[in-house]
């Protein structure tokens, strides 16, 4: 599954915000690289420059230093239109914030559409509309009920879902997943990642996790990388972390998750 | 010890508009003990807020209560007029810590000024000082910095806010407080404090017990006394917390408990599923067992025609499933 081949590198990725005496590091000296077929977790709590890392990725925000290198290509000052586009059709993202990530007046049909057209602009209505059906049952929902809603009538799980589909509909190179079930019960998340996880297996795509949900980092995960105040403070092997981590942070985490065959002293 | 609330055959719909019914709450019976923390815990949509809203009388239009009693005290609190509600149960009896405390302060208020409205509504010879003093001493007491009080919200963090939310929510020593979800959207070292929180407060005696609701299962392990699983607005199964984890009976139960994701040496070879299905719409909730569609213990001709009874299948532990018995005949 996982090939030798790199997809994605960053090195010494900064983004700073602000200026001054309220300056925040918010991505402080990234570095890492990822494989095709690889499934990694930026993990960490909310403040520890996870999101922001995966926007500089997505590049939809400038890092204020650093590189990103797609396919042994430099993309870090890429800004053409075009450019992106041909970026983005490799490159997706599922964000943590299902309500915000949808035009409200399109419906999910031509949300759908347009995802399509991303891919390619020679595929027929018939066929678009087929595909657009088979992916939403693949996530879960029933496209009679979906296709004419607008976002704003689906709840926070139908529209994580609605994300997904997009995802199988243009099949990219690298899925960033930021958060992507956090708005998805414990009964259905399961499903929702067992179908990534065929996504890599079936078309050789690598996903980064962003997430503070150390047990699914842990489930889905080769590799780890855990983040504090904008720092990576550990990284490694996704059993070697959870069995044995060494920084004290990932430590205190651990501690604090509640995980089900060790009790808390309270 | 004795009961601090019974709840017998609660139902609780919302009527919409086009005069509609969601059955929320139906037909749901229990009772909290002296002493203990009851976690009730489902999927989003089961009803579980509903039945916090109930417990504590913070039941709004569109939501309305058909039917059943809750006792409290000897008293049936449901059928009291508001007036007395206001002055003697809520807050000194019965407690609420909202699902998003974290955005139910004023933000334009110092939290010490609304410490002083809640002390001066339910004291009316209090002076803003003692009302002032008593806050600062709980604070104190719980080890959270009292300059808390002069703050405005948004100076807080989440966890701040939720623990100020907490105390607040116990300044007068209500015997039960019912604890919505107030950890879902705090990270894990924060969630942990706040526990700790309800811990303390028990443990000192300032309440007496807590409902705790939640959708996260591995939260309850390290906590609850007796948990009960909610599905489609009723009670599925109830009983104590290590029988629930790690030994349940309800196949809803089975699955709910085997879809967890946690991050232990070993999870990772394991493959999770998922509950196939999706939860009913309450609009129309399935005939007989409402988990029949999904069940994977399904009987034809039985389960989606009879509502199976809760039945004791252990001491202090109850099912409704089929399965276990529960047939006329």
């Amino acid at each position: 599954m996982v090939e030798d081949r790199e997809l994605l590198r960053v090195e010494n990725l900064t983004r700073i915000f602000g200026s001054g005496k309220s300056q925040v590091r918010a991505v402080d000296n990234v570095s890492f690289s990822i494989k095709e077929g690889e499934i990694v977790s930026l993990l960490g709590e909310s403040g520890s420059g996870k999101t922001t890392t995966a926007r500089l990725i997505l590049k939809l925000l400038p890092p204020t230093s650093g590189k990103i290198i797609f396919r042994g290509k430099d993309i870090t000052y890429v800004s053409s239109r075009k450019e992106l586009l041909n970026y983005w059709r490799e490159v997706q993202a599922i964000f943590q914030d299902p309500f915000s990530s949808f035009n409200i007046f399109y419906s999910i049909r031509r949300v759908l559409n347009n995802a399509l057209r991303l891919v390619s602009e020679s595929i027929s209505r018939e066929e678009r509309e087929e595909m657009i059906k088979e992916v939403l049952l693949s996530v879960g929902l029933n496209p009679a009920e979906i296709l004419d809603k607008r976002p704003y009538e689906l709840s926070g799980g139908q529209r994580q879902r609605i994300m997904l589909a997009r995802v199988l509909l243009i099949r990219p190179k690298l899925l960033v997943a930021d958060e992507p079930t956090s708005m998805i019960d414990a009964s259905s998340r399961a499903g929702i990642l067992n179908l990534l996880m065929e996504l890599r297996n079936a078309y050789g795509m690598s996903i980064i996790f962003i997430t503070h949900d150390i047990g699914l980092a842990y489930y889905t995960s080769d590799r780890l990388f855990i983040m504090n105040s904008g720092k990576i403070v550990e990284e490694g092997d996704a059993e070697e972390i959870i069995n044995n981590p060494k920084d004290d942070y990932t430590k205190k985490l651990l501690e604090d998750v509640p995980v089900i065959h060790r009790k808390w002293e309270l | 010890m004795g009961n601090l609330l019974t709840a017998t055959g609660l139902k609780s719909y919302y009527r919409t508009v086009q005069g509609e019914e969601i059955k929320a709450v139906d037909d749901v019976s229990l009772e909290v003990r002296e002493g203990e923390v009851l976690g009730i815990a489902g999927e989003s949509g089961c009803g579980k807020s509903t039945l916090a809203s109930v417990l504590s009388f913070t039941v709004l239009p569109p939501l309305y209560i058909l039917g059943g009693e809750v006792r409290a005290d000897g008293n049936n609190i449901l059928v009291m007029d508001r007036e007395t509600l206001r002055r003697e149960i809520k807050g000194k009896y019965i407690s609420i810590v909202p699902q998003g405390a974290m955005n139910s302060l004023n933000p334009t208020m110092r939290i010490k000024n609304f410490v002083i409205d809640v002390l001066e509504e339910h004291f009316s010879e209090i002076s803003k000082e003692e009302a002032l003093q008593r806050a600062r001493e709980r604070f104190e007491a719980l080890s959270l910095p009292s300059r808390v009080l002069d703050a405005y919200p948004h100076q807080l963090s989440g966890g701040m806010k939720q623990r100020t939310v907490t105390v607040i929510s116990t300044l007068l020593n209500p015997n039960v407080l019912i604890a919505d979800e107030p950890t879902s959207a705090l990270d894990v070292s924060s969630q942990k404090i706040v526990i700790k929180l309800l811990v303390e407060l028990l443990r000192r005696k300032i309440i007496k017990s807590v409902v705790f609701i939640t959708h996260e299962l591995p939260l309850l392990r390290h906590f609850a006394d007796r948990i009960a699983i909610m599905y489609a607005g009723k009670i599925v199964e109830i009983g104590p917390m290590e029988d629930i984890i790690f030994n349940p009976f309800h196949p809803y139960s089975r699955l709910l408990t085997s879809s967890v994701l946690v991050p232990e040496p070993g999870m990772k070879q394991k493959k999770i599923e998922a509950i196939p299905g999706v939860p009913p719409n309450l609009k129309n909730p399935p005939s007989g067992c409402r988990f029949h569609p999904r069940c994977p213990s399904y009987m034809e001709g039985l389960c989606n025609i009879e509502i199976p009874p809760l039945i004791e299948v252990k001491e202090d532990h109850r099912v409704s499933c089929f399965l276990y018995g529960g047939k006329n005949g």
